[in-house]
């Protein structure tokens, strides 16, 4: 038994188990547990039917009422397990129910009526995933647009940062001109003033600009972030400028050389930035709120949250919508993780 | 800061060069405006040329809102253009900041508003205090040598990514009054309890979600930092027979120190601005008691009929101050850092 026992706690090195790996291992399974469980139970619930999401306990998986067509009957009838007088169990189908009695039908014999008190009964469920969550509501209402919207507004605000901040950002690290100095110290004051201190004036400009209500006024006042500034400048310091001294030297113009020379030797940066800015402009929420105020013009977290919030909320659209509106995140995580993790703990932005 | 992955080219070129594919489109377009340019103010003039677009954009939405919010601050009325409203002075800080009991904020002229300086206040202590510790311990455990290191920091990041909303969304579902919780507690015999519907657990699960969404951030700075840490330093501990705690205390700790006070005043920062997940998981409720500053600036500029603008640009300024000041620190902290490095 000790021998057992020492085999299956034996530990690389040789050395004896400490408490602080007994909590190490007690932190990680907390960890699995509270992390990724709430993600997997809205994953589950997304794909209930209103009638199991209202269930109380809640069942595990997806659970469907099982129906059948009975010869004679032009619906389709529920199916139950019902314990008969005889003590035997039977699988019959429902035609209506009366008070604390039930009529039911047995499948393959249509013709004789049952009576069973509805206590004896239970409902026949299998595992069903209901796609028309999905379906529905990218139908129905106006998700579809508000996924559009969302699209527009992250890949347009994503590429016009890329491009101004890029520019900046080499003005910035490899030119000598006037106001330098001042102008990196206003990036630097503001790199952490966020937008919820300025939103007031920022809702008189965006209205006085006509762009109140447009995506437009969602899109431009986050583009000229100072993060991406401050993050591609520091990069664009090490590239050197022999370099760019060398190309001049070749006739190349100014603008060739940032987007032929400087831009392709930031290009990891540059990937950092864009993955950011995407996340960054897809979960935006108070901004668009502010803006958008006709239904069609809104994102895809302002329409969640309105339609979350309304009077009778329908959960089961919610929950799925919900899951669609992470599908995008999901694939950066699981494709890009390594460059975000890097970036983050290079850089400390978020 | 220099480097941001510390592999040019290789895999990260290929990566962008797919996303920068329209990208390279509209250099080609600008090629010839951009050489007119040049020749118009020469090499020289051509660092102005490249700031100029990001800081046009950058003036007309940051630089020129920040002024406008001081002027804003100064009048009063429910106009929103600046001609049609008066000037009140300090007006509306006066109205902000008149209490006659500060630590209670029914007494106060704006009682909303100190409501919702004391919810932040509180939040803010109990948010950052527990936040940098468990962090701190998700970073200690990531740290130790463990097969698959990748898919347990993962594990831990991930909610980082997810949008407000969507966090909100998740633990509304799951703290209803149906939800999976009072499912499960019910099911080892306790009562059921409307978890958002009374104030003290509102409280606690607002600061539990927003620790929820943000700990894998805070913890993969202060991973980076642990692992900046030499080994040889635990070698020789270990030489010496130092304890697995006396190690901790004399050399881990000291020596991620500078990291730990970044990651304490960034979720400081954040902290001070709560308002997303808050808004989606409880709207602020019951009555005003997870109601904080930045709902308060939003209900009182935006959502309020009688929309009081001046209200909302003042209590903004007041929150500014905080947040430069705290921002301020930051960047102290983390140019000394940078110096010590140097040296």
């Amino acid at each position: 038994m000790s021998a057992l026992s020492t085999f299956l706690l034996r530990r690389r090195g040789g050395t004896g188990w400490h408490w602080t790996d007994v909590l190490s291992y007690i932190w990680l399974a907390l960890g699995l547990f509270l992390m990724f469980g709430p993600v997997l139970w809205l994953v589950v619930s997304s794909f209930k039917t209103p009638a199991n999401l209202a269930e109380f306990p809640p069942t595990f998986m997806p659970l469907d009422a099982q129906v059948a067509q009975v010869q004679g009957y032009e619906q389709p009838l529920p199916l139950f397990r019902v314990t008969l007088d005889d003590g035997s169990e039977k699988i019959l189908a429902q035609v209506r129910r009366v008070g604390i009695m039930a009529q039911m039908v047995d499948p393959e014999n249509p013709g004789t009526v049952i009576r069973v008190p509805i206590d004896k009964r239970t409902p026949v469920r299998a595992v069903n995933l209901a796609t028309e969550n999905y379906a529905e509501p990218l139908q129905q209402f106006d998700f579809l647009r508000y996924f559009q919207n969302s699209i527009f507004v992250t890949v347009m605000a994503t590429l016009i940062t890329l491009v101004v901040n890029s520019m900046a950002a080499f003005a910035l690290s490899k030119y000598e001109f006037k106001g330098r100095a001042a102008v990196l110290g206003i990036i630097l004051a503001t790199l952490m003033v966020p937008l919820s201190v300025i939103v007031v004036p920022l809702y008189l400009v965006v209205n006085s600009l006509n762009l109140f209500d447009t995506l437009w006024g969602v899109i431009l006042p986050t583009v000229a972030t100072p993060t991406g500034v401050f993050l591609l400048r520091q990069y664009m310091l090490t590239i050197p400028d022999e370099l760019i001294d060398a190309a001049r030297m070749d006739k190349a113009s100014e603008w060739q050389i940032y987007w032929r020379i400087v831009l392709p030797l930031a290009a990891p940066a540059l990937a950092v930035l864009a993955i950011f800015s995407v996340m960054w402009r897809w979960n935006d929420f108070l901004w668009p709120l502010i803006v958008l105020s006709r239904k069609e013009h809104y994102t895809l977290q302002v329409g969640l949250n309105a339609f979350s919030g309304e009077l009778n909320v329908q959960w089961h659209f919610v929950l799925a919508m919900t899951v669609l509106s992470i599908v995008p995140v999901a694939l950066i995580f699981l494709f890009l993780q390594r460059y975000i993790t890097a970036g983050i703990a290079n850089t400390g932005l978020k | 800061m220099s480097t941001i992955t510390g592999e040019r080219g290789g895999q990260a070129s290929s990566l962008s060069s797919m996303l920068t594919l329209p990208f390279r489109f509209l250099m080609g377009v600008l090629n010839a405006p951009m050489s007119f340019l040049q020749r118009r103010f020469g090499i020289g003039g051509m660092g102005a040329v490249f700031l100029a677009p990001n800081m046009l954009i950058f003036s007309v939405f940051v630089l020129i809102p920040v002024a406008i919010n001081f002027a804003y601050s100064l009048t009063g009325g429910t106009a929103i253009f600046f001609d049609d409203r008066h000037f009140v002075g300090l007006g509306q800080y006066q109205t902000l900041l008149t209490c006659s009991d500060y630590t209670t904020p029914s007494t106060c002229l704006q009682d909303a508003f100190w409501q919702s300086v004391h919810n932040t206040a509180f939040f803010v202590i109990a948010q950052v205090t527990v936040l940098v510790l468990v962090s701190l311990g998700t970073a200690l455990v990531l740290n130790r040598e463990m097969r698959a290191r990748g898919f347990w920091r993962g594990v831990f990041f991930f909610p980082v990514l997810l949008s407000p909303v969507v966090v909100g969304l998740i633990w509304k579902w799951i703290l209803q009054r149906d939800g999976l919780l009072n499912a499960i507690l019910m099911d080892f015999g306790f009562e059921r309890t409307l978890w958002l519907a009374e104030r003290s657990w509102a409280m606690f699960w607002a600061i539990f979600v927003s620790i929820w969404a943000h700990l894998g951030f805070y913890a993969l700075i202060l991973l980076a930092g642990l692992q900046a840490i030499p080994r040889d330093l635990y070698e020789a501990a270990m030489m010496d027979g130092t304890g697995r705690m006396r190690t901790f205390w004399r050399i881990t700790l000291p020596l991620l120190w500078p990291n730990l006070l970044v990651v304490i005043i960034l979720a400081l920062i954040k902290a001070v601005q709560i308002f997303d997940e808050a808004f989606v998981l409880t709207g602020g409720g019951p009555g005003t008691s997870t109601m904080f500053i930045t709902q308060y600036i939003y209900e009182t500029g935006f959502a309020h009929v009688l929309r009081n603008l001046g209200l909302a640009s003042a209590a903004s300024i007041l929150m500014g101050i905080v947040l430069v000041g705290l921002t301020a620190l930051q960047l102290g902290v983390s140019n000394r850092r940078a110096r010590k490095e140097a040296v």
